[in-house]
């Protein structure tokens, strides 16, 4: 069992305003606006294409809105970046594991890039509570798809970041991958935490979620 | 910020960059194709000429200097592409854009890693290059000396290159377009330090203005690489 970690602050808080976001010239979507508070989940629904992935992108930071801005706790995340980056965990469409490396040693060095250089035993209670054993210490490049992605989560895991923003954690992972992810998900919000998500399947509770739904979509 | 703050956050930057650099070493050990390959073609290439022209030790020990440079710089440029391509295409790049840690500080790393993995091989072999253009002894010094100095700035420069060219495919043209008209300097000063000492002057300046290049790339290419890789990745 993981330690019980120690809550985040009540009063974080994420905001975006007025968001417009361009591909090519064709506009996905404007005037976006959206807020999400301490201990709630913001599931971004929308049919492929929509922008969903985009729109994830320009609230970590990872790329520019066309107009609006994105403040968390009340100050613009392109005035104070490096500590936006510190609160936030981003899971991508890539796991971002180098497949030459095991399980652990990709964790201990994005742990220490996010930080502190985390504890060999804390890195083994993360994996192990996401279903990767010690027996599966050998180069990621070797691990099914689904383990890739259960790493990827032990990563978000790890890095004590209050802001969770993942780009579909469901991918590839199994029944009980799901299953740990939703536990992951729900222990992160009862600590306080925040998640933004995309996702077809079902994560999160109604009482805990909610959602946003890009326009032109048919989901 | 009291100093204990100041002296954690001074030990975090420290443990994130060597962390990657440690990384980075670890996956060229691992996957040893990016180790051999620049050093393989170096020494190819070098060798052809003493092949192609005729074996007339004057000619070859005239041309012999920027011969080897040349090779030099084009054997960086074969293994400049993988710094951050792979980083690009599993995701891990987003990862560094997203760490607390100034990506700056962190692609001094990477290029750090690269220059060890792909140049310092490169210097190893130098004296038996010298040897096949049949360099007098004391022009071996100084060419390795030589490339120590100055090919740190070809992975600084390139660390630019490929963060401005990372998000295109094939872009290894474009790259070298980009890349080989800023590396002339080191050629020059590399090359001319050689020749100098072969024609019994004093290589110094040359060395010295090879170091001061060397410098110059060191504070700028990673501030601008790292704008370049949030470009790539916008």
């Amino acid at each position: 069992m993981l330690n019980r970690p120690a809550p985040f602050p009540d009063e974080n808080r994420l905001e975006a305003t007025e968001i417009e976001c361009l591909r090519g010239f064709q506009s996905l979507f404007r005037s976006l606006s959206l807020a999400v508070e301490a201990g709630v989940g913001l599931q971004v629904r929308g049919a492929n294409g929509s922008g969903k992935t985009s729109l994830l992108r320009i609230l970590c930071g990872l790329a520019l809105a066309e107009s609006g801005s994105v403040f968390w706790n009340g100050l613009d995340i392109r005035k104070s970046a490096a500590e936006y980056r510190a609160q936030i965990s981003y899971l991508g469409h890539r796991p971002a594991l180098k497949g030459e490396l095991t399980p652990r040693e990709n964790l201990d060095v994005l742990g220490a890039l996010h930080g502190r250089r985390p504890d060999g035993r804390r890195i083994d209670e993360i994996l192990e509570a996401v279903g990767i054993k010690r027996r599966h210490e050998r180069p990621s490049r070797t691990l099914s798809a689904g383990q890739q992605q259960r790493t990827a989560l032990a990563r978000v895991m790890l890095s004590d970041a209050p802001l969770w923003i993942l780009d579909e954690p469901a991918t590839a992972l199994d029944d009980p991958g799901i299953g740990t992810l939703r536990t992951a998900l729900r222990g992160h919000l009862d600590r306080g935490g925040l998640v933004i998500f995309t996702s077809h399947q079902p994560l999160l509770d109604t009482g805990e979620l909610r959602e946003i739904r890009l326009p032109g979509t048919h989901d | 910020m009291t100093d204990h703050d100041q002296a954690s956050s001074a030990q975090s930057l420290w443990s994130g960059f060597l962390s990657l650099l440690r990384r980075d070493l670890r996956i060229a050990l691992r996957e040893r194709n990016d180790l051999v390959q620049p050093v393989l073609f170096f020494v190819v290439v070098v060798s052809l000429f003493p092949l192609s022209v005729a074996p007339d030790r004057q000619l070859l020990q005239d041309a012999g200097p920027g011969i080897i440079w040349v090779s030099a710089l084009l054997a960086t440029l074969l293994a400049l592409d993988s710094m951050f391509r792979p980083d690009y295409e599993d995701g891990s790049l987003e990862q560094l854009a997203l760490s607390p840690q100034p990506l700056s500080l962190l692609v001094l790393a990477k290029a750090a890693a690269h220059w060890l993995a792909s140049a310092v091989p490169l210097i190893v072999v130098s004296p038996l290059l010298a040897m096949l253009m049949q360099l007098p002894g004391n022009a071996t010094g100084v060419l390795a000396l030589s490339l120590v100095l100055g090919t740190p700035a070809l992975s600084l420069i390139g660390a630019v290159g490929v963060g401005l060219t990372v998000g295109i495919r094939r872009n290894g043209v474009l790259l070298s377009l980009l890349v080989l008209p800023l590396y002339v300097p080191a050629l020059i000063f590399g090359a001319g330090a050689v020749q100098s000492v072969m024609i019994s002057q004093d290589p110094t300046p040359h060395l010295l203005l090879l170091a001061a290049f060397s410098l110059f790339t060191l504070a700028v290419c990673p501030l601008a690489a790292a704008a370049a890789i949030r470009i790539s990745l916008n």
